[in-house]
């Protein structure tokens, strides 16, 4: 009996290890989820290609995961604001209830594209400033923030906008930076302006990539 | 200190290495013997090192060559006492279904046989009675009694006429009788030549057991002598066993991962597609846990049948509990099975939900409806029996598994072997290597020596000549040149002598007695 109940014991000891294993291992892990955050520009003239912008977040959508957390805002005038965030979602980890997120979330941006209409201002610090905040409130292991844009900001009077950016462990993707007429005249504007955003970004720790050709979107996630 | 400072003792720095040159050579020179021992030692001691070690490894090569002998003749002689067991009782059920109901066979035989025999003697032919009345009507006709004996003739020709009809028919009847007796034993015939037949049959049967059974107990005296043929037998079989065995598993291997494909991704739908533990999927490990169950319910099941001989505690359990065993493993797996099928389903279905929300969100809900086709019910019928078949199908998992299990132990011995004897070899060459080695380094410490040698082999050979010489003299003056031993002790020239090999040790490998 004696030598039953030491086997037991030792089993049982044995069950706690593996057990405790186990669990320091899932905690030595970190979140494996993905977290984007698209902004959408919409001012004056670039608020035609929101269509493209469409395309990209379906194309996002299909990359999600569940546990991933999606949310669409757009850049208007003053976009620091949870009011610009058109569509947001944390993804089930149940297959099936992501599939309906999913189509929910593309019913809810196709109503946007419908009714989108161009803001006279461009406030793209504001934007960046709210997708730091969303992704970071969010927790995920991977960071993307993704800017459909000509990357032309243009603030209205009176909106600060020179504010270091904390972008540690974040990527900004410049995607469909169009050039504008200016920069026809003196490309070295567009060079500048990329530029520019690229050591602001990279200042703020983070990592930055433009990607004009739509093609190529495979790379982005 | 640099190479310029060495060069700078002179103001001339070829004269400053001419004059080092001399230091070192002078040096090596005078410390030649003792550097040649120090080599010497240096080299016998790694190349009896390494002896030792190869006779060390040798050793353990041996006893594990025995152990694996061991372990071959005990598997071997298992094997084959479950053979010649199950041998037995094939023949035990062949006699007692086809020799146990022999005491009514005899008896049946013995009955037919009697009744053959009645009626062979029944049938016998009786000849027809020789006609007494014959001598009668003689004597009649000699009585003289005029017409009167005519008459009396004629009665009895009537009578004789009747009678022999009478006789005729008599005959006729009892030829009938016989006949029909005759007729009848035709099928006692067959029925005895049937059931002799089958006897035979059943005896033939038997008699071919038992000679293979006597094969069999051959083969199994010699595994219980240990003679060498049984071990080699053994050995080749058993690496015959392990190659077939690996082959099925490998294929089971296949089987579990098509399994594992089929329930993994339904299995997110119930433990989440997003937890982890230990950098792998809760649901990955989950699909994994159910296949590795299925496996073991198997083996279980193989087990409780006394297929498979893995754990001897079930096969020493009571009949009765090992026959609740089976039925316990076999509804676990059949449980697993509809759940497996189950999940196959539900795969299907989470499939072309995906299918169809990435068709929506690729281009509208036009592609989204064409997505879905009118005959998935084949592949989702196709997954949901792979789903139910493939659980029985690792079932059997259990045979090759227990052959692999088995002859595993003796392919790793046997590959142990090869490598110990690889060992072996390689540390005896290295320690003969180094041997000569020693001898090479003798060789090369003396190069840079050749001229004071040339100078001290020129000296110790004039010396020599004078020796010589003197001998000669001495021995003309003598006249005892046919003596041997030398009148005049020479030295002989150092430079030329060979160093002393290392006397052979008797009894080691390679020793010489």
């Amino acid at each position: 009996m004696n030598a039953g109940r030491k086997t037991m014991k030792r089993a049982l000891v044995g069950a706690l290890g593996m057990a405790t294993l186990l669990l320091t291992g899932c905690g030595a892990e970190g979140p494996r989820s993905t977290g984007v955050y698209l902004l959408v520009d919409t001012s004056g003239t670039y608020n035609v290609e929101v269509r493209k912008a469409e395309q990209i977040i379906r194309f996002v959508l299909g990359k999600m995961q569940p546990s991933d957390s999606f949310a669409v805002a757009r850049i208007d005038t003053a976009s620091f604001t949870e009011r610009n965030i058109i569509a947001k979602a944390t993804f089930d980890d149940r297959p099936s209830t992501v599939n309906q997120q999913k189509r929910s979330f593309a019913g809810r941006v196709d109503q946007f594209v419908e009714s989108s209409y161009a803001s006279p201002y461009t406030d793209i610090t504001g934007g960046m400033l709210q997708a730091i905040e969303f992704l970071n409130e969010k927790g995920s292991g991977r960071k993307e923030i993704l800017i459909f844009s000509d990357m032309k900001e243009d603030l209205a009077q009176g909106y600060v906008r020179n504010i270091p950016l904390d972008l540690k462990g974040f990527e900004v993707v410049a995607l469909n930076v169009t050039k504008l007429r200016s920069d026809n005249v003196d490309p070295r504007e567009y060079l500048n302006r990329l530029d520019a955003w690229r050591s602001r970004v990279e200042r703020g720790g983070g990592r930055f990539r433009v990607i004009n050709d739509l093609e190529q979107l495979d790379s982005l996630l | 200190m640099s190479i310029t400072k060495l060069l700078s003792i002179t103001p001339w720095p070829v004269v400053s290495a001419f004059l080092w040159a001399v230091l070192i050579i002078g040096a090596l020179y005078l410390a030649r013997r003792t550097a040649h021992h120090a080599i010497h030692d240096a080299m016998a001691t790694l190349s009896r090192g390494l002896r030792l070690a190869a006779q060390a490894v040798s050793n353990g090569q041996l006893r594990l060559a025995a152990r694996n002998r061991e372990v071959l003749l005990q598997s071997g002689r298992e094997a084959k006492e479950r053979v010649i067991e199950r041998e037995f009782t094939r023949v035990a059920e062949s006699v007692r279904k086809d020799l146990a109901n022999y005491p009514g066979l005899h008896r049946a035989l013995s009955e037919s046989i009697t009744r053959i025999d009645e009626d062979h003697r029944n049938a016998v032919e009786v000849p027809p009675a020789v006609p007494g009345w014959v001598d009668a009507v003689e004597a009649v006709s000699k009585i003289d009694t005029r017409n009167t004996g005519a008459e009396i003739m004629g009665q009895i020709h009537k009578a004789l006429v009747k009678s022999n009809e009478e006789a005729l028919d008599e005959y006729r009847k009892s030829s009938g009788e016989r006949h029909a007796l005759l007729r009848r034993m035709m099928p006692e015939w067959r029925l005895v030549q049937e059931t002799l037949g089958n006897v035979g049959k059943t005896v033939e049967s038997v008699l071919t057991r038992a000679v293979g059974i006597d094969r069999h107990m051959q083969q199994y005296e010699d595994i219980v002598k240990g003679e060498d043929r049984a071990v080699s037998v053994l050995s080749s079989s058993s690496l015959v066993h392990f190659f077939v065995s690996a082959l099925v598993l490998i294929v089971a291997a296949g089987g579990s991962a098509v399994n594992f494909t089929l329930i993994a991704r339904p299995m997110a739908e119930m433990v989440g597609g997003t937890n982890f533990i230990g950098g792998f999927r809760t649901a990955d490990i989950a699909a994994l846990v159910i296949i590795m169950v299925e496996i073991s319910m198997g083996l279980f099941l193989m087990e409780s049948m006394r297929i498979t001989r893995l754990f001897p505690v079930i096969g020493a359990l009571p009949d009765k509990l090992r026959v609740r065993m089976i039925w316990v493993s076999f509804s676990i797996l059949l449980l697993m099975a509809s759940v497996e099928a189950g999940l196959a389903y539900m795969r299907e279905i989470l499939l072309q939900d995906e299918l169809a929300t990435n068709a929506l969100l690729r281009g509208g809900e036009d592609s989204a409806a064409a997505a879905v086709s009118g005959h998935l019910w084949i592949t989702t019928a196709a997954q949901m029996g792979m789903g139910f078949i493939l659980p029985f199908a690792l079932t059997f998992v259990a045979i090759p598994l227990e052959t692999f299990v088995h002859s595993l132990r003796t392919v790793v011995g046997l590959f142990g072997i090869g490598i110990l004897r690889s060992v072996a070899l390689v540390l005896r060459v290295t320690s003969g290597g180094a041997r000569h080695l020693g001898a090479l380094f003798q060789r090369l410490y003396d190069l840079p020596l050749f001229l004071p040698l040339w100078v001290e082999n020129r000296l110790a050979a004039a010396r020599a000549a004078d020796h010589a010489e003197l001998e000669a003299d001495l021995r003309a003056q003598m006249e005892v040149a046919d003596v041997k031993a030398p009148y005049v002790e020479t030295e002989a020239p150092e430079s030329h002598a060979e160093p002393e090999r290392e006397p052979r040790r008797a009894g080691g490998r390679g020793g010489r007695s």
